[in-house]
């Protein structure tokens, strides 16, 4: 009969009213700036710098300034100046660290290559998207202390990402500290052993013809 | 109490009167119920605006505005910190739209484009003088209250015109005059659709309408005309012509924001643009009260244990609730393309309303009929409007269906 769709539709949007009152899940708006949005995991956009110790962000960074990131990055949005001087790193091994490290957002692609060639899990995919700024010039360079954020913000945002990376770091550092211990025992080792007679060792006839060490 | 209640309104302006010398009081008594009406439709139509944004939310499944609260204020020690529901939107919006440029086309006719936004809100306006709001509150009481109304509310259509004209822009015109043709299709089974009330009541008058719907049938069915098979018919096809000639959805067609930007309205810019959306509710609010008068017993309560409540409420409520229902119509249906529009105008409508007509007649004939033939009455009015809605239908329909895409 005539005007039973219009009576159908108007039933349609009748039950839209009452459900929305009692269904959140009828509900799609996100009261945004109030409540913020839930990122899924994979979420990523513009890179940050990994610090070790939040208390001392400039200090402990991951980064050794080897500029292999800076050298893949597509649109070349990465600058970075090599330090003169050496610092401990987190193992504890002197490096050379950034001087100056700038990202400029304003030409990043989030196309994450620098993450995947970073040999040292320094420089990460971040989940920031409110990079407004007042002067695109200036407000979207980010440096080195805008970059840095510590790793425990890292387990915060990508929490399976970071467990593996803490733990691949972990076995290293362990590994450098047993190789360091046995260097150490062997050279002890060696300064205790009594010094062999001064012209021996030449006097041995070479076993093989080949050049021995 | 309740008849205290009633008149309080008429106490407080012959109070206020009192105080002017008495060769003024005429002026004062006039300025008074000018002055009330503008400022309680104006904000009437302010929170009409938000009540139709919120509910259109609703029925989308979304929220609607809610930001809108009160503005810090630096002399409060405190800040306000409830957002009060967005309720006090209305204002936001309009100190937006005060603030806005004014932009008159250079080929504009300047006095043209000027007078056209007054004029219209001042045409659309001139309908609440005459509806009765409450058992004593007339503004103005004219026997032929109902022709008033009809003839101020035409106006409006030549105040469109001027838009579109002024602004001395074709597409402007095209869209005035398409807006013009909508109009004038359905002013006729408006008007046609209340004739029927006339002829029940025989008389012109609004407040006389409204009184002749009092009374109950067996103690507590109402009296009102929607509540027989003609008025019923009429209520139906006055709410599809009130919601044309007030250009709301679906037949708002003269500006059709997603394909025609604004039609006769193109040219007009910050509060005069304002100013024709708020001429749009003040006619949808007039006709709406004009319905409510004619068809939903005007001011008189539904029950009779509910007498209680002053009439100017229960015709407020009356009023509110025709509106809601004009906003959950505009958030479920599509809109009309201008053929099928004038189509179901000239085709169905008013044939339906001019067969309504013969079946008013025949109502006003027969009022004395009783007993079993009460039951006749009502039988062959029911079918004097059911069976020719049914064969138009059947008349109409064929080839019109659901639209085949054959190669989308």
């Amino acid at each position: 009969m005539l005007g039973s769709g219009i009576l159908k539709g108007l039933a349609v949007t009748a039950k839209n009213f009452v459900g929305s009152y009692h269904d959140p899940a009828r509900m799609v708006t996100q009261e945004y700036p109030d409540v913020p949005a839930k990122l899924p995991a994979a979420y990523r956009n513009f890179p940050f710098l990994v610090t070790e110790n939040a208390t001392d962000p400039m200090g402990t960074l991951r980064c050794v300034a080897c500029q292999i990131c800076e050298k893949e990055c597509p649109p070349q949005c990465i600058y970075i100046e090599k330090s003169k001087d050496k610092k401990p790193d987190a193992t504890g091994k002197p490096q050379i660290y950034p001087a100056v490290f700038a990202i400029d957002t304003a030409v990043c692609m989030s196309c994450q290559l620098c993450v995947e060639v970073c040999p040292f899990d320094a420089i990460k995919m971040d989940q920031v998207f409110e990079i407004a700024a007042t002067d695109r010039f200036t407000g979207l360079l980010l440096n080195r202390e805008q970059l840095a954020k510590p790793n425990t913000y890292f387990h915060q945002i990508h929490p399976e990402e970071a467990a593996e990376v803490d733990a691949r770091l972990n076995a290293e550092r362990k590994a450098a500290e047993e190789k360091a211990k046995a260097a150490a025992a062997a050279a002890a080792a060696k300064a205790a052993a009594p010094k062999p007679a001064a012209g021996a060792a030449p006097t041995l006839p070479p076993t093989t013809g080949g050049p021995s060490a | 109490m309740s008849d205290f209640l009633e008149v309080i309104p008429l106490v407080v302006r012959d109070w206020i009167v009192e105080l002017f010398p008495t060769p003024l009081q005429w002026l004062v008594h006039h300025l008074l119920t000018i002055a009330v009406i503008l400022t309680f439709f104006g904000l009437f139509f302010a929170f009409t605006t938000i009540a139709e944004r919120k509910l259109l939310g609703r029925l989308q499944n979304r929220l609607g505005p809610n930001r809108a609260g009160v503005p810090k204020l630096s002399i409060l020690p405190f800040h306000l910190k409830h957002k009060l529901w967005g309720l006090t939107q209305p204002f936001a919006d309009a100190v937006k739209a005060l603030t806005k440029e004014d932009v008159i086309p250079d080929a504009a006719d300047k006095v043209l484009h000027f007078l056209a936004p007054v004029c219209i809100v001042a045409f659309s306006l001139l309908g609440f003088a005459v509806l009765p709001f409450g058992r004593a509150l007339i503004p103005v009481e004219l026997d032929a209250a109902l022709l008033y109304f009809f003839a101020a509310g035409t106006a409006t259509e030549l105040a469109i015109f001027m838009a579109g004209w002024g602004s001395r822009n074709k597409y402007s015109l095209l869209a005035a005059m398409r807006a013009l043709a909508q109009l004038i299709s359905y002013e006729l089974p408006l008007i046609l659709s209340v004739v029927p009330a006339v002829l029940v009541v025989g008389t012109l008058s609004l407040r006389e309408i409204a009184e002749a719907q009092g009374g109950w049938i067996f103690g507590f069915l109402p009296h009102w005309h929607v509540f027989t098979p003609w008025g019923f018919a009429g209520f139906i096809i006055f709410l599809i012509a009130a919601l044309a000639e007030s250009n709301r959805s679906p037949f708002d067609l003269p500006e059709a924001e997603s394909e025609l930007i604004a039609g006769h309205l193109t040219e007009y810019s910050g509060f005069k643009y304002a100013l024709f959306f708020m001429a749009e509710y003040f006619g949808l609010t007039a006709l709406s009260g004009l319905g409510v008068t004619i068809f939903l017993g005007g001011w008189q309560a539904p029950f009779a244990f509910l007498e209680f409540i002053p009439s100017y409420l229960w015709f407020m409520l009356k009023l509110a609730g025709m509106i809601v229902f004009f906003i959950w119509v505009r958030g479920t249906l599509l809109r009309l393309r201008i053929d099928q529009l004038t189509r179901l105008s000239w085709q169905f409508l008013v044939p339906l309303a001019l067969i309504n007509l013969v079946n008013g007649a025949f109502w006003a004939l027969t009022p004395g009929w009783s007993g079993p033939m009460l039951a006749v009455r009502w039988a062959v009015s029911a079918a004097l409007i059911v069976i020719p809605f049914l064969l138009l239908a059947r008349r109409l329909n064929p080839g019109r269906g659901p639209r085949t895409y054959r190669y989308a």
